[in-house]
């Protein structure tokens, strides 16, 4: 198994909060990893430590042969590789939706490495829009290319934001909660789409939803006050927890 | 009566203060203009700056030089800064400049503090997610900042941004204290020559709230255009 992501002793604290004491991570391809655990138990922000959105105080991310906790790598170019979807979808409210897909690919491949060839402008953008074209007729919204995400139903908008992530064809995906700010009538379309991509790419989703982690997932995490307090496959985690919190916990929410 | 607007008339036709009037237009437009428009750039730079995360030694500096710069044009009078710049720093510097160049510059320094503070108001409306979800697909802070985020402030600030370009136009009228001739001048001139200044003040002030009514329309329609995106 080829690993992707390997996580050692990762800390944050905000100020004197210590959020994350130490969580140690190896993500293989393929693998899809659901996340869960209570509120305030550090889950989101453990995920949003992974592609520095929120800087680690302690550890390392080793991802592409670079550790990313290092504040001298080139983050942008790593995040390239490792998209991030988000509660609020955060769509690009003043670009259409094929614009918002177009967006990095676009600005990306136009500004290339220092040393390699600079293509063709509107080479790189007609590009970009048939792939951007390709992804939207697969989650069914190609009518909708060119309306302002304004316009679009919350399902929708979270549906978009997926594609939008995945027009940098990343190695990795991060989900951040991505149905818990959604209507639960869009919750299903959404979830239909993560259950069809998690057959092509690695995934690590933090999520409430269990029963989409339970059929989704190969492997679960539970955290609870900045640790890993149990790992495991999905049939042994819900059926056989150990942990006491984590059967309380799992006891609240089925 | 009729014999002050014939009196007015005169000069402003036969005499030629139609001229004069043109040209004080013109500069009044140009100063106010170019003002504006070398303020947006310095507001919008200055207020990025402020908004930019404070950890790295760099951006500590630049944001206490925009404390400085922004103190300094909103702390003294438009007309302080026009007499500093013209009788005080070219002088030292040796260079000469038309007043209504230093007026073009001045304008744009002094907006530019205030358009900074207007901008940072405006970024700071904008959602947080949006940054986020830039840096989040690999753009740099500086990519998403001008791709994203400041055309969502300016949006936002269009409204404000137009009662700035009015404050402009209006204030263009002591540019004379540094030799430019700007509306009031040339009607000041038109005055003097027949001892006669009702009229002209009169017209001077007409022709002040048509530019003011032309360019609340003109931002009206700049707002229904950038609106597009909230359908």
């Amino acid at each position: 198994m080829e690993e992707l992501l390997r996580v050692e002793g990762l800390q944050k604290s905000f100020g004197k909060k210590q959020v994350l004491n130490g969580i140690d991570l190896t993500v293989y391809r393929g693998d899809i990893v659901c996340v869960i655990g209570p509120s305030g138990s550090g889950k989101s922000t453990f995920l949003r430590c992974l592609n520095c959105m929120e800087d680690p105080t302690g550890g390392k991310i080793w991802f592409d042969g670079e550790d990313l906790a290092d504040m001298s790598v080139d983050i942008n170019r790593h995040r390239q590789n490792m998209g991030m979807v988000f509660q609020h979808f955060n769509l690009f409210n003043n670009k259409t939706v094929l614009e918002n897909i177009m967006l990095a690919p676009v600005y990306t491949r136009l500004h290339p490495p220092k040393g390699q060839p600079k293509p063709s402008r509107a080479q790189v953008k007609e590009e970009a829009r048939e792939e951007a074209l390709a992804l939207l007729k697969r989650i069914g919204l190609e009518e909708k290319a060119d309306v302002y995400p304004s316009t679009l139903s919350g399902g929708q908008k979270q549906r978009v934001a997926i594609v939008r992530a995945l027009a940098m064809k990343p190695k990795l995906l991060l989900f951040d909660e991505p149905t818990s700010a959604l209507d639960p009538e869009m919750v299903g379309e959404v979830l239909d789409l993560m259950r069809d991509l998690a057959k092509s790419i690695t995934m690590i989703v933090v999520t409430h939803e269990m029963g989409f982690a339970r059929e989704v997932s190969n492997r679960m995490l539970f955290i609870d006050e900045g640790r890993i307090l149990e790992e495991g496959e999905p049939e042994e985690f819900f059926g056989n927890p150990k942990h006491p919190r984590l059967k309380d916990f799992l006891s609240k929410v089925l | 009566m009729s014999t002050k607007i014939d009196l007015f008339l005169n000069v402003f036709i036969d005499k030629g203060g139609y001229l004069k009037v043109l040209e004080g237009l013109r500069n009044t437009l140009v100063i106010a203009v170019l003002g504006l428009l070398i303020g947006v750039v310095i507001g919008t730079l200055i207020a990025t700056v402020r908004v930019v995360p404070k950890y790295k030694r760099l951006p500590r500096v630049l944001n206490g030089f925009a404390t400085f710069y922004v103190g300094f044009f909103r702390g003294t009078p438009m007309v302080v800064q026009l007499l500093l710049f013209y009788y005080v720093l070219l002088p030292i510097l040796g260079v000469r400049l038309s007043g209504v160049t230093v007026s073009i510059w001045v304008f744009g320094l002094n907006s530019g503090a205030y358009i900074s503070e207007i901008m940072r108001g405006g970024i700071q409306s904008v959602d947080p997610g949006q940054m986020e979800a830039g840096r989040a697909v690999g753009l740099s802070f500086a990519t998403t900042m001008r791709m994203i985020v400041i055309p969502q402030a300016v949006k936002n600030i269009l409204p404000t941004m137009g009662n700035e370009f009015i404050a402009l136009i209006k204030e263009t009228s002591v540019v004379s204290f540094v030799g430019a001739s700007d509306l009031y001048v040339a009607f000041n001139y038109i005055g003097s020559n027949t001892y006669e200044f009702m009229v002209p003040y009169i017209v001077m002030a007409v022709i002040y709230i048509v530019m003011v009514v032309m360019i609340t329309i003109l931002i009206r329609l700049m707002e229904r255009r950038f609106a597009r995106s909230d359908r």
